[in-house]
């Protein structure tokens, strides 16, 4: 489908697409339920701090620091991966193929509209994280929420397209399902969701800087809560844009390649 | 319109034998079996042609239309539908195309269908004006306007289908393909599927190739076929041509005033159904004129019709013929 023709129907594609996010909202519900890591994380942590920081770590950091992992894990978060094996193992992806509009852009728009759904508890959970630790818990500088807003693009962004370019490949595998669980898997350990980057012993630390895990959810969470100065955060969002730029082109081989592949089982 | 030449389309497919022990073998040491499931097929259709294109289950049937729709890349030969190259799913071929799979729906579940009617309208560009008057025409035609504000999965199977097909003809498509379309469908839905089709054919000179194991959908829609067994082309013909060729014969449907003796039939041609009132005899096509004189005036018939035999016949006539020997 030309640019031009996807951006004539987007308002459609969305507005259609909230539509159907709004009928699934029990398995959205379900979804939300499934990504309170970060509060259960939040308490533990606390506790732990509750004697004495760790590292710059005490509660109220803690506090802010799950908070703002929660709320960006609402909106970055992606099932696509899950979503196009399935589609591809059963064929019901021929139907997708036979529109004039790429799966890819597709999946991305069904993301998207699920973005606003999901805020029904992203936003409340920022208001209550307000309340928890004031205003002082977030950063106060307005370029680093501008550095946010691009990182938290760059973190939809980079999440959706790992999932894109995985989920392709069950067009070579069995199953690509296995797969997305070992990435998650390292995901919740080397990203910063389950405990923030900066805790992890100094000789990892450059490999987390490099690895793109921390860019899908990390980044735009320590920008949030005043970890970074503009320097450091603009060389980390580089980084993230990088990372962006390398699954585009992993999605893009992997999608064209995996679709030649294609067996439409099913009817 | 359609042009298909030496087309193949191969599948590796793993094969190991059952139980836990092939199970953990095949861990280690996979063995595959290639699977021919379009072999080397050529014909050619016409703008405005409707074709049925008939085979047993696992022919190629399904697996020809999906690569005719560029779902699936062949693994050798050419195809060219409209001019274009399917496997390349441009958007000016994927415009003037639709596949509607009988066992596979694109109406969104959980929404009404007109939320997927304005879905296709966006996706494939209809202008407004076109889009109201399709969308009317086909309301009116498949009696639609109490189902479009009804989420999808509470219509019934006749319901959905009808659904279906109004969707994949928004855009107007000028090629159609159907696999499947009545599949499950009561009889009288089956009959209003047919005439929409029909009439889409007619007015929009759409070309049209459908697959149905309801020989009643290939009667109704298709004045020509083309046959498949095990990936091959066995014919390419008028739906009449075939019928003589695999059964040379006609059937004498004799309604009886009484009981006849089963040696009067037999006289006549070969039994297939004797009872009290009714009797169906086998004729060759060139003894039908003296069997009919010989029934008339020797037996108590009440009326008589000659038919051709039921297309079910004849089709399983010829698959027998090519079974693999």
């Amino acid at each position: 489908m030309s640019v031009q023709r996807t951006i004539t129907a987007l308002p459609t594609l969305l507005r259609v697409g909230l539509a159907e996010a709004v009928a699934y909202r029990a398995e959205m519900l379900v979804w939300i339920l499934a990504t309170t890591m970060p509060l259960v994380m939040m308490a533990l942590f606390t506790a732990v701090a509750r004697d004495a920081p760790i590292g710059r770590f005490g509660e109220q950091q803690f506090v802010a620091y799950f908070l703002c992992t929660f709320i960006v894990r609402q909106v970055v978060g992606s099932w696509a991966s899950w979503q196009m094996n399935m589609e591809i193992k059963d064929g019901t992806l021929a139907l997708r193929l036979l529109r004039p509009v790429s799966p890819l852009v597709n999946y991305a728009i069904e993301n998207l509209v699920s973005i606003p759904i999901r805020s029904l508890v992203a936003v409340p959970m920022g208001i209550v994280l307000l309340i928890a630790v004031g205003a002082g818990g977030v950063t106060h500088q307005p370029v680093l929420w501008l550095l946010w807003l691009l990182a938290m693009i760059g973190s939809w962004a980079l999440t959706l397209l790992v999932n894109l370019a995985i989920g392709s490949l069950a067009f070579f595998f069995e199953s690509s399902v296995k797969l997305m669980d070992i990435w998650t898997a390292a995901f919740f350990v080397l990203s910063g969701y389950l405990l923030p980057v900066e805790l992890f012993p100094a000789r990892m630390r450059p490999a987390l800087d490099w690895l793109p895990f921390r860019y899908q959810i990390g980044l735009p969470v320590e920008i949030m809560v005043g970890a970074h100065t503009v320097e450091a955060a603009l060389g980390l969002l580089a980084r993230q844009w990088s990372w962006v730029l390398v699954f585009v082109l992993l999605t893009e081989r992997a999608w064209s390649l995996g679709v030649k592949r294609f067996a439409a089982y099913g009817g | 319109m359609i042009s298909v030449t030496n087309l193949r389309k191969e599948y590796r497919v793993h094969r190991r034998a059952p139980g836990m022990a092939a199970a953990l073998r095949s861990v280690f040491v996979r063995s595959y079996d290639t699977v021919r499931a379009v072999d080397g097929i050529d014909f050619t259709i016409g703008e405005g042609e409707r074709v049925g294109f008939l085979g047993p289950n696992g022919a190629g049937k399904t697996t020809t239309l999906k690569l005719l729709s560029g779902l699936l890349h062949p693994s050798s030969g050419d195809v060219r539908v409209l001019g274009f190259e399917p496997r390349e799913r441009d958007d000016a071929f994927l415009q003037q195309i639709m596949l509607v799979l009988g066992q596979k729906q694109q109406l969104i579940w959980d929404l009404p269908p007109a939320d997927t009617f304005e879905l296709n309208r966006a996706i494939y560009d209809v202008p407004a004006a076109q889009y109201k008057q399709t969308l009317d025409e086909l309301v009116t035609l498949l009696d639609l306007s109490v189902v479009m504000a009804k989420p999808t999965r509470q219509l019934s199977l006749g319901e959905r289908m009808k659904c279906e097909l109004a969707a994949a003809l928004i855009h107007r498509p000028r090629v159609l393909f159907l696999d499947e379309p009545t599949i499950g469908l009561d009889v009288d839905m089956q009959v209003t599927l047919r005439t929409f089709i029909n009439e889409y054919n007619q007015r929009w000179n759409a070309t049209l190739l459908l697959t149905s194991h309801y020989m009643d959908d290939v009667e109704a829609m298709c004045p020509r076929v083309i046959v498949v067994d095990h990936g091959k082309l066995i014919y390419d013909g008028t739906l009449e041509a075939l019928a003589e060729k695999a059964r040379p014969e006609k059937r004498l449907v004799l309604r009886l005033s009484k009981p006849v003796d089963a040696a009067d039939l037999a006289k006549l041609g070969v039994i297939v159904r004797h009872e009290a009132a009714v009797a169906v005899l086998r004729v060759e096509r060139d003894r039908v004129k003296e069997s009919v004189g010989a029934a008339l005036g020797n037996l108590p018939v009440v009326d008589l019709t000659v038919e051709n035999p039921p297309l079910e016949e004849v089709m399983r006539d010829v698959f027998r013929k090519t079974e693999p020997t």
